[in-house]
């Protein structure tokens, strides 16, 4: 509890009065980045940001819902148990190993494999690799486990009762999960997605690794860009004492965003806790 | 022509793993009557009703041997068709569990299932199912509210109502009423009577008097044995066996 407030305090402490000088508005929505200028607008860290954040969830909720479904009604409970160890695993994973991964693995892959796809419709695009897709496919690995973890335990949670009814009228597994375990179980999946959505906003060391870092509005999900954390990580060694406030700023933004989303999580997990429609 | 026969069970055996919970049963289950059956806790008697919709299937180390022959094919056949088999053996079971959805969707989820899309088609069958099992008058105007909202007498009569819309020839009860309290059962007794003149039922039941009230056939079961299975009014009023004669006079179960 201190700590948080301390934390909260010093964030704001430092962050506050850059924003205040530089123009609370022209601070959110200006569109130039360039620090050493003294142009510190965030919208295209926080456009990034929220491109490859929400390009993970694109791909990593419904791998993890359909992975949580086959876990835990599909599977028999041996292989599912040593399937659920794996994926735990992920979890202890350090992220700038992820970061490793995507640098070795991804940014390669995007270049060879999905910019051939992309000059199909725009023959001139370009990418060095270096993109929300390859960050997008990073972060959605690492947002699995607790997509997952979550999703499977409200899935199961569901009572037995309901796959019995739904099996007795001749629906199959599939039409079963799809139709009444994944609804009966929303509320927790839900919770599960917005989770998973914070531990991609605040994730740093992968996607420094991958994104790009360019601190630009990204005309397509094969361009560069930088995001909020990595932006932070990145300058803040050589940062001058303007540049460092601005820095903090930024850090307001993520601690406001993140603290929203906990705020929307608990929400949506109390409101829809019991059945309910 | 449809067989007089729904049912026609022979030298059934069902092993739990080393246990055997079934041992050569043999029955018939006539077309359009109440056949109850009885027995104390633990003699087969939910697990018998579960073959036939091979309910069993999900219980991994469950072992059927014998015959089930429905409508005059084996159900334990390889070639059966085990969605096409429930869709005509509909299950109702002990403790009401409509979906957490609206009344309207549990009604039609069957039927959405086996691909009916058409919506006047869906509208008619909620209205008719739901009539068929009285509530219609009592949900009309809340079709669109969840289930959940309902009463246990109401919940279990939509689950009924759920198992006829998929137009099933049998419906199998699994203690339908031994979660209800006794006005609720009452209601669900008198629906059945109506009901036989469409569906085949079969209804598990602890209460004595209930099968005497509403069955048509009466299989009396023990320790996975079908002792004595014969018209309810010969079982209730002069059971060939003495066990038979001992448990409905309440001496033991």
């Amino acid at each position: 509890m201190v700590s948080v407030a301390l934390i909260t305090v010093f964030v704001f402490m430092n962050g506050l009065p850059s924003m205040v000088e530089h123009g609370f508005m022209e601070f959110l929505l200006g569109d130039r980045w360039r620090p050493t200028n003294g142009l510190f607008g965030i919208l295209p860290l926080v456009v990034g940001t929220l491109c490859v954040t929400g390009l993970a969830l694109l791909i990593g909720v419904p791998t993890g819902v359909a992975s949580a479904v086959f876990l835990s009604d599909i599977l028999p409970k041996k292989p599912a148990a040593v399937f659920k160890f794996a994926i735990e695993l992920l979890a202890g994973i350090p992220s700038v190993v992820y970061g490793f991964f995507g640098l070795i693995i991804i940014v390669p892959m995007v270049k060879r494999i999905f910019l051939p796809i992309l000059q199909v419709f725009d023959p001139e695009a370009t990418t060095t690799g270096f993109s929300i897709m390859a960050g997008g496919l990073v972060l959605a690995i690492m947002i699995l486990p607790t997509v997952v973890g979550l999703s499977e335990n409200a899935i199961s949670a569901v009572p037995s009762d309901y796959r019995e009814a739904s099996l007795a009228i001749g629906a199959n597994k599939r039409e079963t999960a799809m139709r009444v375990l994944v609804p009966a179980a929303k509320s927790g999946i839900l919770a599960s997605i917005i989770l998973g959505m914070g531990r991609a906003i605040g994730e740093t060391m992968a996607v420094l690794l991958i994104t790009g870092n360019v601190a630009l509005l990204p005309g397509s999900i094969l361009d560069p860009v930088a995001t909020l954390t990595g932006t932070i990580a990145l300058e803040m060694s050589y940062a001058d004492a303007g540049h460092q406030q601005a820095l903090f700023a930024v850090g307001i933004v993520l601690f406001c965003i993140i603290f929203i989303l906990n705020i929307i999580a608990r929400f949506v997990a109390s409101r829809m806790g019991v059945g309910g429609k | 022509m449809q067989k007089e026969n729904v049912f026609e069970i022979e030298n059934l055996n069902l092993h739990y793993g080393a246990f055997q919970a079934l041992i050569d049963v043999g029955i018939i289950i006539p077309r359009q009557r109440i056949t109850a059956l009885i027995g104390p806790s633990g003699c087969g008697k939910s697990t018998f009703i579960r073959t036939l919709n091979r309910m069993n299937d999900l219980i991994p180390s469950c072992r059927v041997e014998g015959k089930v022959m429905f409508d005059g094919e084996d159900i334990y056949d390889k070639a059966c068709d085990v969605i096409a088999l429930r869709k005509k053996v509909g299950m109702v079971f002990q403790r009401p569990n409509p979906f957490p959805k609206t009344v309207y969707e549990n009604v039609v989820y069957g039927p959405k299932i086996h691909g009916e899309k058409n919506k006047d088609r869906l509208d008619e069958i909620v209205e008719r199912t739901l009539k068929e099992v009285a509530l219609w008058d009592e949900v009309k105007n809340r079709l669109n509210k969840s289930a959940l909202g309902l009463s246990g007498g109401q919940q279990q009569r939509l689950c009924i109502a759920r198992a006829l819309a998929v137009g099933p020839e049998v419906v199998l009860m699994d203690e339908p009423t031994s979660a209800l309290d006794p006005i609720a059962t009452l209601k669900i007794e008198e629906l059945m009577s109506g009901l036989c003149e469409n569906y085949t039922i079969v209804i598990v039941t602890h209460n004595m008097q209930q099968a005497a009230r509403i069955s048509d056939f009466t299989a009396f079961f023990l320790n996975g044995v079908i002792v004595e299975t014969d018209t309810t009014e010969k079982i209730f009023a002069n059971p060939a066996n003495t066990k038979t004669e001992e448990y409905i006079t309440g001496r033991f179960g």
